[in-house]
């Protein structure tokens, strides 16, 4: 009986400290945020361009951490970001869905200096503050931070930017893939 | 004696340098006109300090360095400053960089030497000397020198004559008649780093420079070693193996183990720059390969790399191409205009005869000749593999970026595979997508900085209007105004809702549907602003009318588009969610003063 008695004690007893120690354990290393939409968030191309349907990549990012979203929604990512977060999710990469927006190449917003009014509303709606200038004063987009969501296209009442490719230099070239050529006899 | 290491692999191509080491070394010619690039080295771009149409004397500033890593470019001779402008680049991609053009006046007007008496000052000051001397390595890697030279406590000091390139003499040329000069260079390097040993390695093909470099550095403690010939024994890393057995591992420099290598040409100009206190506005260059005249020509920097080959043979053919750099890790240049620059050790003019076209690639066997001879101990047909199916990650955990590009892969392949190509392209590709995520992140950061401070201006806006408001309305109880929103606002955020609903619809009539309600459904921000919001949606509207594709036209132009009930619907919803939205905006903005912001 006494044995009985001590195992149940025992057993009561340790199970009060082990959940006690869970509890602090829960309170103390608690993980703030989400660490899940974190790293989706580190594998998206960050270009803030609201393709996908969300209001900005952290927003997609925790959309597909709770399941809402799918993977295969952010264009400027490519295929290469579906696969990256296939990998990451443990799940089977997918295309891009029929109609929805479609990769494409990278390029950067370019301001035709000569027909910009000042105006400042690709200003307001460039959402990683690329694009400098004031009111009536002739805007230019850095280049280097430019993402190329093409956010600014829409409000320009004169419709002087444009979309092109992104500047080459020697420090940014790449080498292309060897082609040999076809030898005709 | 020194006793000698070996490295792994190594190959033995044909030499061709007896072409161009017989004769000495001869002052190239005043071109019309010199193309200065302005990134003569690693890292920053010089900043131009002169301007278009300047007329600026020999060995004037026309470039100070900009940051950390930059270096300073002079005026080889005097002239007029014709352009600061883009102009092709000594580069494999022929693409065009900020470079300055001078127009020679055949003036004598000539900058005073600036030389340093370097013992006497304070090592800062030195550096700063060089910097401004423009002193980069001149081996090919145009690393400035200055950053190299930092560091205290060093234990060798390796010197780099091995010059194992084939075709390549100018460093054979320049220890046969400028020994005294290097070891004064090598004595400075010496006396700047306090190494305690200093080796000379010099490969044992080139017996005159050899017996040049002992003679100078006689009694002076300097080590002159010959070393076997044996390609790539001239790498940094691979020399240091030679001479001094330690293998400088992967991810790290040789620096950090104390070990420090300089080429004989970098020493030379070294010692020029702070005993005649000359900036480095030439440099030994090997014209050789289908010229008539081969040899070694001191040429100005900017140079015209076309018109320099001419002169060691009138009218040389260019259809085949001109290498710049060696045969093995050198390039065809795609542009003959680029002028010269610090990192062209040699030109060759190619010819069918010299330089046969590569036949087709045959598919890899896997007879592993090439990770014999890799002087990295790579395998390199399995980077060729992950390079080829474009599995870029797998290849950089291969090592990929410790291959040095030295070529004795592509050159022992029996299937004539072009292997340092496919290097190339994978550490380009790699590249790009290490900038496409540092671009990512600092993106990531000022989207949230932008969050940030609209959050922040909106609070601070409404804590001045709270601040204004008891002035305005001294009446008013606390109570009171918290419940009731004031009316300037409430009217002033109607007002606006009511603009942005009539806009909205207007843009509904003069839209094709399909924009139409593409355009008209709110993104979903979850802004508070809600007024703003559908004045942007308004807008977006507009912008989609204005810009609608040809295909949507003819929808547009057939039956007048009657706003379907279905489209004044979704209007009219729009416009009382905006409404909503200001109230709630206005409700807000009402109760902030219970939690003063700072």
């Amino acid at each position: 009986m006494s044995t009985l008695g001590v195992a149940l004690a025992l057993m009561a007893g340790l199970a009060v400290l082990l959940g006690a120690g869970l509890g602090f354990a829960s309170v103390i290393f608690r993980v703030e945020g989400d660490p899940l939409a974190d790293k989706i968030d580190a594998l998206l191309p960050q270009t803030q361009c609201g393709q996908c349907g969300y209001p900005g990549c952290r927003p997609y990012a925790n959309a597909i951490a709770s399941g809402q979203a799918d993977i295969n929604q952010c264009p400027p990512g490519g295929e290469d970001g579906i696969r990256k977060l296939a990998d990451l999710l443990g799940v089977e990469p997918k295309p891009f869905a029929e109609g929805a927006p479609q990769p494409q190449a990278k390029t950067v917003a370019l301001i035709e200096e000569a027909d910009c009014i000042g105006c400042t509303l690709c200003i307001q709606a460039c959402p990683v503050d690329a694009i400098l200038g004031a009111s009536k004063q002739m805007h230019t987009i850095l280049t280097r931070e430019c993402t190329g969501c093409a956010l600014c296209i829409a409000p320009c009442p004169v419709d002087c930017i444009r979309m092109v490719p992104p500047p080459v230099t020697p420090d940014t070239w790449k080498p292309r893939y060897p082609v040999i050529p076809l030898v005709m006899k | 004696m020194t006793s000698l290491f070996r490295f792994h692999g190594g190959v033995h191509p044909p030499e061709h340098k007896a072409e161009s080491n017989a004769t000495p070394i001869r002052p190239a010619p005043v071109p019309p006109l010199l193309h200065i690039a302005l990134g003569q080295s690693v890292g920053n771009a010089a900043q131009p300090c002169v301007s278009v149409g300047d007329t600026v004397p020999a060995g004037a500033c026309l470039g100070r360095a900009e940051g950390r890593i930059s270096v300073a470019v002079h005026a080889p001779v005097a002239g007029v400053v014709r352009a600061i402008a883009p102009h092709p680049f000594a580069h494999p991609s022929g693409l065009s960089v900020p470079t300055l053009t001078l127009e020679p006046n055949g003036s004598t007007a000539t900058v005073d030497p600036q030389p340093l008496a370097w013992q006497s000052a304070d090592p800062r000051s030195v550096l700063a000397h060089l910097r401004d001397q423009g002193v980069v390595g001149l081996g090919g890697a145009v690393f400035p020198t200055h950053l190299k030279l930092g560091g205290t406590g060093l234990d060798t000091l390796v010197v780099n004559g091995a010059e194992c390139e084939p075709y390549l003499t100018c460093d054979d040329r320049l220890m046969r008649e400028r020994a005294q000069d290097i070891v004064t260079g090598i004595l400075i390097a010496a006396g700047l780093t306090h190494a305690r040993r200093i080796l000379v390695g010099i490969e044992d093909n080139k017996p005159e420079a050899l017996a040049a470099m002992q003679h100078a550095a006689s009694g002076s403690g300097i080590d002159v070693v010959a070393i076997p010939t044996l390609y790539p024994s001239g790498g940094a890393k691979q020399l240091i193996r030679i001479l001094t057995g330690i293998e400088v591992p992967a991810g790290t420099r040789s620096s950090d183990l104390g070990v420090q290598c300089f080429n004989v040409a970098t020493l030379y100009t070294l010692a020029q720059a702070l005993h005649q206190g000359l900036p480095v506005t030439r440099r030994i260059v090997t014209l050789t390969g289908a010229v008539a005249e081969p040899g070694n020509v001191e040429a100005l920097i900017g140079s015209p790399i076309g018109w320099l080959l001419n002169t060691a043979h009138a009218g040389y053919c260019t259809e085949y191409g001109v290498i710049v750099g060696g045969p093995m890790m050198g390039f065809t240049l795609p542009d003959l205009n680029a002028g010269l620059t610090k990192a062209c050790n040699g030109l060759i003019a190619k010819s069918p005869t010299l330089f046969p076209p590569r036949p087709p690639a045959l598919p890899c066997i896997r007879c592993g000749d090439c990770a014999r001879v890799c002087p990295a101990e790579l395998q390199p047909m399995d980077l060729f593999w992950l390079a080829k199916a474009r599995q870029f990650d797998r290849a950089q955990a291969q090592h990929l970026f410790d291959c040095i590009e030295c070529g004795a892969c592509s050159y022992v392949c029996p299937s004539q595979i072009p292997l340092v190509d496919y290097y190339r392209f994978a550490k380009g590709e790699l590249w790009a997508a290490d900038r496409d995520k540092k671009a990512a992140d600092r993106a990531r950061q000022r989207h949230l900085f932008r969050e940030h401070r609209q959050a922040r201006d909106k609070a601070e806006k409404a804590a001045r209007f709270a601040a204004a408001r008891p002035a305005a309305v001294p009446l008013a109880s606390a109570g009171g105004s918290a419940e009731q929103p004031p009316t300037p606002t409430s009217s002033d955020a109607a007002k606006q809702a009511a603009i942005a609903a009539a806009m909205a619809r207007a843009a509904a009539k003069t839209t094709p549907p399909s924009a139409a309600s593409a355009a008209v459904e709110p993104p979903p921000i979850p802004s508070p602003d809600e007024a703003k919001r559908a004045a942007i949606a308004a807008a977006m509207a507009r912008a989609a009318a204005k810009t609608a594709p040809p295909s949507a036209v003819p929808a547009a132009v057939e039956p007048p588009p009657i706003p379907s009930p279905d489209e004044a619907k979704r209007a009219a919803i729009a416009a009382a969610m905006a409404r909503a939205a200001a109230k709630t905006a206005a409700a807000a903005v009402a109760s902030p003063p219970e939690s003063p912001t700072p």
